[in-house]
Parts: structure tokens; C-alpha cells; sequence
């Protein structure tokens, strides 16, 4: 077999993300700009004329949405991208699309909040992400990169998953992986995109298809709903992702995602270098969460501390996954602060 | 014996389905429906036509149209058609609003949507009142007219004036045909079809954004019966929103 020669690039977050859209076959985009996540619409500008998709710069971020509702309507991949102000606002889409079975991949650059917040690197939307965000009964996948080669890797991904389950997959990463510029390894571009029975094209040789969320015939809403938490159940069954880190012999477990978790790795050196028995645990999926996997590492602990860049949302789904009785702390920095290694280092010495 | 051939010279048209509507006796969305379909029909498009149902009385349009249908959130119709037309440019894409999904929650996207000058066109059904939800003050409902939420009648220092959609995007650059008409009358039944149908045509010649504003009736929410809100709309609906060509760059002799 000959040699393949892997691509290497440096990108930003921003552009690793939207690369790997391109690459995962994604031919629309259309957003609104926001701070930390402007590069992502200014690269797609240029991307996406040069592989005959479609880029869009539209009047509101719930218009952006709506424009992605169109065009995966017609089948096609397609996205947009925001930091959380403008996430609050895609909201209304996003509820439609679950409702209406629509693939799309929404990118969040989380950024302080609540309100206009800052413009600093924050895991505040952890919540808006993993309960629905929006109105109604529905999911949405959350994929949570740490470094710019996962954000690329997780935004390709996330258009298979959204096109396996049609639904919208969400990934969530912060303003410093936006930013932060990295080697990224890159995979090949996606040849073919699935054919959708279901979308309209033109009723051309068949009966026409439509696309709706209302269902006011007694039962029937009932009957789409259980199909959709059906469908969520084989989510949760078949796509979740975590990684662990020296976890086999452990005393503290930190719980950490995306940013954060990158920090912890980090302070777990500092701790195994004072021979504390620490290990990490990164959940990759935040919906689903590797619930039962969390269970099985956590009973080798002691104690686990969670470590978020936000007030304490994560841990309720540690806490819920944590069968054990044993002492789960937090420590999280809810503002304009990404916390240092050695910070976190201090908090492992003190539980 | 000279056999005699049958010669259809009226028929349902094949771009509705045979369900009944849920619109009530003297409704004006059944005429317009009715002409959509005879439309697409006659320009032999029903295959390449995708629409998009509001939010409003129209929002179960994709039971009756014979053709592709999607629903969009309210006020949203301008923004999902940008989708649906940019990803398929050789399909036919048309949105059906009324005047709360137009005029108000969705003016930002129907303003930009006309600035883009995207390839659309636009059917706005302006009846003066949110119909679905019981007869509230919508944005085109005129001085003085009663709803639910102004029962004394709205006054322009307490709910402002309403709004006049096709002299406003007439002044958008992007906007290339624009008109008001109205149906409560046979001659302007047939005007309201030539204008729909125009809007049709200059999409399949790639000339742009069209928009038509029909002036039409909701007689349970105007407390009418379905003749005498016929009347009203010529007599009153037509006084503030007069009919005519507000904008038309397609035409060979503008």
C-alpha cells in the first residue's frame, strides 16, 4: 500500500473547526459575528466559494439559524457557529430542528455569562447544551473538545452523528480553543454524503415530503416524542466518549471537560510528582454522559473533585453518575479566570 | 353515431391534495392556496416546488399543497427559503405569510431577505388580525379597527399605526417586484393571480426577490359575516393599503 502523507497544518480553533466542516462534507454556513468566534465565519467566507458551498453572513443569529434549518431541509450539511450570547439566541432554531428530525452542527464558542458577560474563555453553557437549550422535550448531542486537533476531529464527526440520528449536534468549546493556534493532523475529505429519503428536493418520481414539528392530533405528538427519546436511548447506548488518565491506581479523581481538563492533566503531574494518587477523568461527550463509565473509574477513589470554569453545572451529572458515597468537591472559576495548574494542584491538596 | 370526447374545463387543480382545510366560511387563504396551485400547475413546476408554511392559520398548508412543504418558525419563512433556494438555486422556493409572521416577528428577516435580493418569491397574506390565536392586533391592523387586544378600537398613541409592507421593501434596493393586491372581487381575484403568477415567473427567470401582498378577509375574527367582510376589504382594508405595482426592475418596459 503506498504511503499516505498526512496533512499537518497550523489553525486556530476557529479554523480547525470550520476545516473539518468543510472536510466533513458540511457546503453551508451562514452566522453572525460575536467575539471570540469571528474567525470562524471570516474562514468560512473563504472556504466555502472555493469548494461551491455556500457561506452567509445573516441579519441576526436566529436568522443564521433558520438558514441552516433550510438548507438541511434539502439535505445538505450544514452549520452554523457562535459564542453564548448568540447561542441564547439560536435557540428557537435548535428546538425546531430536534423537532422536526434536522441534522445541523451548531459550534459554541462558550464566553462568560450571563448577559453579555465577557468575552473570555468560560464552560457556563454546559447546562444550555446538555438539557436541550431550548423549548420542549429533546437532546442535543454535546461533543467538548481540550486542544484544537480534537475540535477539528469532533466537528467532523459530529455531521456523521447528526445525519445518523437527525439531530442537532452541538459542539461545545471556549473562547481560548477559538483562539489558541496548534498543529492539527487532517484527515481526508469526506467523498460521498448520505442520500436523505426524506428531504425536500422536488417531489420529481415520488409523493411529496414534508418537514414539520406540529403535531395537534390527539396522541400523535406523544407517539413522536417517545420516538425521539427512543432514539436518544440509542445515543446513549452507541456514542459516548470520555477518556481517563493514569486512573488505575487512584486516591482523588478529577472530573474535568474540554479547556479545564487540559489544566488538570497538567496538575496532575504536579500532584504524582508529591505522590498524590491522582487521575483524571474527561467525559468528551456531555450528552450523553459516560455515566456508567464515571461509576466504574470512581469506585477505585477517594474523593473527587470537579473542576469546571463555571458556578457548578457539571457536577450535577457527576453526582448523579456517582452511585458511591463519597466526597465529590468542586472547584470552579466562574468569570474571567482559566485556572493555572498550580491552582488546581492546591485544590487536590486540600480535600 | 359521433363519439363524443370529454374536454376538462374545470378541474382541482393537481398541486392540492384533496384534504379540507381548516379555514373558516369566507376565508380568504382557499382562493389564494387555489391560485398558488393553479399556478404552479400552468408553469408545470409542481415537481420543483418547495414551500414554506408559517406560523398562523396557513401553518398546516403542507397537508394541502401537493407538493414539498416544510414549516419554519414563526416569522422565519424569509430566512429557511434563503437555505432551502441557496442549497437547490434550480427549484422553486416560495414562502406563504401572513401579516404577524411578516410584518412583526419577522420583519428583520423579510427586510434582509429583500436587501439580499434572494431569488424568492414571497406570498404575504395581509388580513389585519392574528387569526390562529383569536383575533389580536396584528401589525397591519388598521385605526380605529377592534381585535381582542384593542377592544375599543386601536388608537395610533396607545398601539402605534400599522405598518405598510410593500412601500417599505419597496425602497430596498434588492427588492425586484413588488405589489398589493386584493380579493374581493372576481376582476381583482384574477389581478391577484397575474401578479402571484409574475412572481413565479421572474424566480424561474433568476430575476429575484418578489414580493405580493394580498389584502384578504378574516371574517370570525373581524366579527363579519363572510360578504360584508369582502366589503370591508375594498372599503376600508384598500383606503390604507392601496392596491397597485409598487416596484417592478423585471419588467422589460419599467
Amino acid at each position: 500500500m503506498a504511503h499516505k502523507r498526512v496533512e499537518r497544518v497550523i489553525l486556530t480553533g476557529c479554523e480547525a473547526a470550520a476545516e473539518g466542516a468543510i472536510r466533513a462534507g458540511c457546503r453551508f454556513y451562514a452566522g453572525y459575528p460575536i467575539t471570540p468566534q469571528n474567525r470562524f465565519p471570516e474562514y468560512m467566507s473563504e472556504r466555502m466559494p472555493e469548494e461551491n458551498g455556500v457561506f452567509i453572513q445573516a441579519e441576526s443569529e436566529v436568522s443564521a439559524i433558520n438558514m441552516v434549518f433550510g438548507a438541511s431541509v434539502t439535505g445538505k450539511r450544514a452549520m452554523t457557529s457562535s459564542s453564548s450570547p448568540g447561542i441564547s439566541l439560536k435557540q428557537e432554531g435548535i428546538s425546531y430542528l430536534a423537532g422536526c428530525e434536522l441534522p445541523a452542527v451548531i459550534i459554541n464558542m462558550n464566553r462568560g455569562g450571563p448577559g453579555l458577560g465577557s468575552v473570555t474563555p468560560s464552560q457556563s453553557d454546559y447546562f444550555q447544551s446538555t438539557r436541550g437549550g431550548g423549548h420542549g422535550d429533546y437532546r442535543t448531542i454535546a461533543l467538548a473538545p481540550w486542544n484544537v486537533q480534537e475540535i477539528y476531529d469532533l466537528t467532523y464527526l459530529a455531521f456523521t452523528l447528526a445525519d445518523r440520528y437527525r439531530n442537532p449536534v452541538i459542539v461545545l468549546a471556549d473562547g481560548m480553543i477559538a483562539q489558541m493556534m496548534e498543529p492539527v493532523k487532517l484527515l481526508p475529505p469526506v467523498k460521498t454524503t448520505p442520500t436523505k429519503k426524506w428531504a425536500l428536493t422536488g417531489c420529481k418520481r415520488r409523493r411529496p415530503n414534508s418537514i414539520k414539528s406540529l403535531f395537534l392530533t390527539h396522541g400523535v405528538l406523544e407517539t413522536h416524542n417517545l420516538k425521539i427519546a427512543d432514539k436518544y436511548r440509542q445515543i446513549i447506548e452507541n456514542e459516548t466518549l470520555y477518556q481517563t488518565y493514569m486512573c488505575d491506581d487512584i486516591d482523588v479523581l478529577l472530573v474535568s471537560f474540554g479547556t479545564c481538563a487540559r489544566i488538570c492533566f497538567e496538575a496532575l503531574a504536579l500532584a504524582r510528582a508529591k505522590g498524590i494518587k491522582a487521575g483524571l477523568f474527561r467525559p468528551i461527550t456531555l450528552w450523553p454522559f459516560p455515566s456508567e463509565h464515571l461509576q466504574r473509574v470512581a469506585e477505585k477513589a477517594k474523593k473527587i473533585l470537579v473542576v469546571e470554569m463555571n458556578c457548578g453545572q457539571m457536577i450535577e451529572d457527576v453526582k448523579l453518575a456517582v452511585k458511591k458515597d463519597i466526597r465529590i468537591c468542586f472547584y470552579g472559576r466562574p468569570g474571567d479566570g482559566v485556572p493555572t495548574p498550580e491552582e488546581i494542584f492546591r485544590e487536590i491538596k486540600k480535600i | 353515431m359521433t363519439q363524443k370526447t370529454k374536454k376538462y374545463i374545470y378541474k382541482r387543480p393537481e398541486s392540492l391534495t384533496n384534504d379540507i382545510t381548516i379555514y373558516c366560511p369566507g376565508c380568504g387563504h382557499g382562493i389564494i392556496h387555489k391560485i398558488i396551485a393553479e399556478i404552479i400547475d400552468e408553469l408545470g413546476i409542481r415537481e420543483k416546488t418547495i414551500g414554506i408554511a408559517p406560523v398562523g392559520c396557513a401553518v398546516l398548508a403542507y397537508n394541502y399543497f401537493n407538493f414539498d412543504v416544510t414549516e419554519a418558525a414563526h416569522g422565519r419563512p424569509p430566512a429557511v427559503a434563503t437555505g432551502i433556494k441557496r442549497c437547490l438555486p434550480d427549484r422553486i422556493v416560495f414562502t406563504y405569510q401572513g401579516d404577524g409572521d411578516l410584518a412583526a416577528i419577522g420583519t428583520a428577516e423579510i427586510i434582509h431577505a429583500a436587501a439580499r435580493g434572494e431569488n424568492i418569491t414571497v406570498i404575504f397574506v395581509n388580513n389585519g388580525v392574528y387569526g390562529m390565536t383569536k383575533g389580536q392586533m396584528a401589525p397591519t391592523t388598521l385605526l380605529g379597527q377592534q381585535t381582542t387586544t384593542t377592544t375599543k378600537g386601536r388608537t395610533a398613541l396607545q398601539h402605534g399605526y400599522p405598518i405598510r409592507v410593500c412601500e417599505l421593501l419597496a425602497t430596498i434596493e434588492g427588492a425586484t417586484y413588488i405589489e398589493r393586491t386584493k380579493i374581493d372581487s372576481i376582476p381583482d381575484i384574477i389581478k391577484t393571480k397575474r401578479a402571484i403568477k409574475k412572481g413565479f415567473l421572474y424566480q424561474i427567470e433568476n430575476k429575484g426577490f418578489s414580493l405580493i401582498e394580498v389584502l384578504s378577509t378574516c371574517p370570525t375574527n373581524w366579527r363579519k359575516t363572510p360578504s360584508k367582510a369582502m366589503e370591508w376589504v375594498g372599503a376600508e382594508m384598500a383606503n390604507f393599503f392601496p392596491t397597485g405595482v409598487y416596484k417592478d426592475k423585471g419588467s422589460p418596459n419599467k
